[in-house]
């Protein structure tokens, strides 16, 4: 709570107590939690995603993927066929045959997701059942474990909510109670390699990132263990990890040089480092991204901005634009909005923000006209034709794809934004 | 339960919209969980369209599946006629809307709209995307068309004397490759001949324009997979013939020519005696002579990849080595082709397959989808797209049609262009002792061409893309291999790239043949001639 209350006078400000939310029901043009996968196979390199479910899941990872890159990527997808639905083959016979046929092409995999998906939700099909079974029988070569990526269930990032949340049981129990730092997200390896430095010269020497790089490097977790979200669609996560004692830090998002900033001393504060060496540490960097920010305030000042809802990285995004580089917030949509993960978000929030909460996208899209942004945040299915309407658009899945975490990568997150209003500027067609 | 890496086709509901972004009038409403308008990007980035898909998805969640989800799609259904005003409206279902059965035909006409609503009814169990395009389109022709059709058995009147004859050119589809220029090519060339366009169909026509679809005299079919069907229909209702060829080729372009005069009743020799491609004359230049004999694998619909294997031996007297399609519906075609060319015929979706296939087959050139151009790239092979499924790079800016007389143009300078490249890394590698040469000299294939060696000096070595090893299970690494001597090796290194795997493979079965322990530069060039018989 110290944390908290020291970060809230960083910066000036008291919490502003509860928000209207516009919430609208209607049609939601957001991807599925299978699209985490695309990032996540990236990250734990020795695991596999093998997602139980119909073509359309395959065509949609394979169009949310954009290219192939990669011959034979560490996911798949066991699509069911009618002989599975009519009854005519045992879905779960089926399945262990598909994981059997996989696991002789692949015998590199050590820790396997099932991943379960709309029709395998809809036809009940028991994938934590399916994962025992499959554990015990590839004992102790792979480990097999199972979460739900579906759209009736998830909603894009909630993706990889779901995958580490059902990680977190395995992880080992912490042994001693000496403390230790947990940053909780995946991050590409740039960025947490430069947090990893940074907690080093804090002086903490336990620090662990989840996911782990390998499926055999899970850390330890416990009455101890603090955690710092890295992202803030990790709802699920955040609770299985109290279950097992870990206490979360509260903190806005690394997003930015002030989030990053607050973000490393909530973590600084919980292990007592003194503020000299918090500011050795990181004064330094922080000023070097505040002055490289500078030459993108020019551009981005004053801009108009209009968030559709996406990957719930929103809100501390907005916070990020409209502090620290001085842009208007229209609207800012959110999938899911998690008040305690955010409540310091939501706090340095300018105080008249429009905020919405789920989606009728019809209805959104004629206030996102009516409004005429400087810049449109959406997914790839509006943006060209919001583009056509003469709105200038960021493409919201870049967002999820680059690195925008920490300091050096902050200037970064300003270029994305900048960048298309660059590009408006410049064509004469 | 299938186990899949990439698909050459999405489910049948993405054919359906096919269908309808093509269109203008059309709205879909698809009974969907959230997610599921990831198609939409398809349309909009792939094709870079500059309208959404006129489809509006239901976007249920686990929470509604308690409540009512039938009363969920007909709120959408009846928002998006309130919002769009469509003329016609499709509704169906998605895979997993399939399975909790809500009947979205039967709750639309709970609706009472004041317009034609047509229920499709799509298996997404069991069928892909084509086939879905197919239906829809089919379904949709019926639907229309039915009030104007003639009592059955009606005899077709003859074409009032003085009226141009006229045809409706069916098939071209949103996300079809090449499709718009394809209709504007073969509009231009049907009008040159004598004949009238009277509806190009799905792409760009409207509702009220499937109505007119049966004044015309004859139907070209330009895309069998999403056409045939509707056609089909047509002629049973209407009496109208179809055309059987698709004019993808100077040979193919030509015989559709005759094909639709002979329905139009006019007479095209002097049409074809002043109109051609430049294709015959650059491919009997002398600068072509080292096209032949060129390997190449072709893969892609049955369309074409029927096409064009007969383009690439016919016209461009290649060797094909492969030829295969992901269209099972269309699997019957592709086997008589391959008849002709005395090669296995491939029906697979199984992208693994195909890729394992092409590198046993060790063609020159592939010509395939998006698809087969990264494993042609993996491979260190040329590559060609001839097919969909699309990517970006499909849209070009360009005028760039795959049809007609253009159109063999275009797939000349399309095809030959990465050969060339390979002949100028011939001379490369001829040149390659010579001190401005080096090893480092960039070459446009990258640097796989080297790790592919690598995979054929030692099949268990680990790469960075360990499929190009496990993707050949035809080359057993247990298979006793004759040594190598030094000299040998380094002639073998002497032959051009794009021959050498060939060269290698020739040789060490021919020593294997013969149980030699060693392979000289005598056993090499004996497997030479020995080959080259």
């Amino acid at each position: 709570m110290n944390a908290l209350t020291s970060i809230k006078t960083a910066v000036g400000i008291d919490g502003c107590g509860e928000r209207p939310v516009l919430r609208q029901r209607g049609q939601r043009e957001v991807f599925c939690g299978l699209t985490g996968i695309v990032w996540l196979h990236r990250k734990i390199q020795d695991a596999f995603f093998l997602v139980v479910g119909s073509r359309t899941c395959a065509h949609l990872i394979q169009s949310a993927a954009g290219v192939m890159i990669f011959a034979e990527p560490r996911f798949a997808t066991a699509i069911i066929d009618e002989r599975d639905l009519a009854g005519l083959a045992d879905c779960n016979e089926e399945l262990d045959r598909v994981v059997a046929q996989l696991l002789a092409r692949r015998p590199e995999i050590k820790l396997l997701f099932l991943v379960g998906s709309c029709p395998s939700e809809v036809i009940k099909l028991d994938l934590s059942r399916a994962a025992q079974r499959l554990s015990q029988t590839y004992d102790p070569r792979v480990r097999v474990l199972n979460y739900s990526g579906s759209g009736i269930e998830t909603t894009f990032t909630q993706g990889e909510d779901a995958c580490l949340a059902c990680l977190v049981p395995s992880l080992p129990p912490k042994i001693d109670a000496k403390p230790q730092l947990l940053v909780v997200g995946a991050l590409s390896d740039v960025v947490e390699d430069q947090f990893q430095r940074m907690f080093i010269d804090f002086g903490l020497d336990d620090v662990r990132f989840f996911p782990p790089r390998s499926a055999n490097d899970l850390p330890a977790v416990g009455p101890g263990t603090k955690y710092l979200l890295a992202q803030p669609f990790l709802t699920d996560t955040a609770r299985a990890l109290e279950e097992r004692g870990a206490v979360r830090l509260e903190a806005p998002f690394p997003l930015g040089a002030e989030g990053t900033t607050l973000w490393l001393k909530a973590a600084a504060d919980a292990f007592g480092i003194d503020d000299a060496r918090f500011q050795a540490v990181t004064a330094t960097r922080h000023a070097r991204a505040a002055e490289a920010l500078g030459r993108y305030r020019a551009d981005l000042a004053g801009k108009r901005i209009f968030f559709f809802p996406d990957s719930q990285l929103e809100i501390p995004i907005a916070r990020f634009l409209a502090r620290e580089l001085g842009c208007e917030l229209v609207e800012v949509g959110t999938p899911y909005l998690h008040r305690q993960h955010l409540s310091v978000e939501l706090d340095l929030l300018p105080a008249d923000v429009m905020l919405s909460e789920g989606q009728d996208v019809d209805k959104q899209l004629d206030r996102c006209r009516e409004a005429r942004p400087d810049i449109t945040v959406c997914g790839l299915g509006l943006a060209n034709p919001l583009e056509a309407d003469g709105l200038t658009t960021k493409w919201s899945i870049e967002l999820l794809f680059t690195p925008i975490q920490g300091y050096e990568q902050a200037i970064d997150l300003a270029g994305l934004f900048a960048r298309p209003l660059d590009r408006q500027s410049r064509l004469r067609v | 339960m299938q186990l899949t890496v990439w698909t050459y086709e999405g489910p049948p509901h993405v054919g359906a919209m096919r269908i309808a972004t093509a269109m203008e009038g059309v709205h879909y409403v698809l009974h969907a969980p959230q997610g599921d308008t990831y198609a939409d990007l398809l349309f909009t980035m792939i094709e870079r369209r500059s309208k959404r898909p006129p489809v509006t998805y239901t976007t249920f969640q686990a929470r509604d599946l308690g409540g009512d989800t039938a009363e969920l799609f007909k709120i959408s259904a009846q928002d998006a006629f309130d919002r769009f005003k469509p003329q016609v409206m499709l509704v169906g279902a998605s895979c997993t809307a399939e399975l909790i059965q809500d009947d979205p035909g039967g709750l639309a006409k709970t609706l009472g709209l004041p317009i034609p609503v047509v229920a499709l009814d799509l298996p997404s169990y069991q069928r892909k995307e084509n086939w879905g395009a197919s239906e829809t389109f089919y379904q949709l022709v019926r639907a229309i068309c039915t009030p104007y059709a003639p009592p059955s058995g009606t005899k077709r009147e003859p074409r009032p004397e003085g009226r141009r004859p006229s045809c409706n050119l069916l098939g071209a589809t949103a996300l079809g490759f090449r499709h718009r220029d394809d209709v504007r090519e073969i509009t231009s060339l049907l009008s040159q001949l004598g004949i009238d366009v009277n509806v190009a169909a799905p792409l760009d026509a409207t509702p009220t324009d499937l109505a007119r679809l049966g004044a015309a005299d004859f139907n070209v079919v330009l895309y069998p997979e999403t056409g045939a069907q509707a056609a089909t229909w047509l002629k049973r209702t209407f009496g109208q013939p179809a055309t059987n060829t698709v004019p993808i080729g100077v040979g193919a372009t030509r015989k559709f020519v005759e094909e639709a005069a002979s329905l139009a009743g006019i007479d095209a020799t002097a049409f074809l005696a002043k109109s051609s491609s430049r294709l015959p004359w650059y491919s009997r230049s002398v600068d072509s002579t080292y096209l032949t004999g060129k390997r190449v694998f072709v893969f892609g619909d049955a369309t074409h990849a029927v096409a064009a294997a007969k383009m690439a031996t016919e016209e461009l007297g290649f060797t094909v080595v492969g030829l295969g399609t992901y269209s099972r519906e269309f699997a019957r075609e592709v086997r008589e082709a391959a008849k002709l060319y005395n090669v296995e015929p491939l029906i697979s979706d199984d992208y693994l397959e195909v890729e394992a296939k092409i590198a046993e087959a060790q063609p020159e050139l592939v010509l395939g989808t998006q698809m087969e151009r990264h494993i042609a790239k993996r491979l260190g092979l040329p590559c060609a797209v001839i097919s969909a499924p699309v990517h970006v790079q499909d849209f070009p800016a360009r005028y760039s049609p795959q049809m007609g007389f253009e159109g063999a143009n275009v797939i000349f300078d399309t095809w030959v262009h990465p050969l060339m490249m390979g002949l100028e890394e011939h001379l490369l590698q001829m040149f390659r002792e010579d001190e401005e040469f080096n090893d480092t000299t960039p070459s446009h294939l990258g640097h796989r061409v080297k790790k592919i060696a690598t995979v054929d000096i030692a099949p268990s070595t680990p790469t960075a893309e360990p499929i190009a090893v496990a993707a050949m299970p035809t080359e057993p690494a247990a298979m006793t291999k004759a040594r190598w001597t030094a000299e040998g090796e380094k002639e073998l290194g002497k032959i051009p790239f794009f021959v050498r795997g060939k060269a290698r493979r020739n040789t060490e079965r021919f020593a294997e043949e013969r149980k030699l322990e060693t392979i000289t530069i005598e056993t090499l060039y004996d497997a030479k001639a020995h080959y080259s018989r």
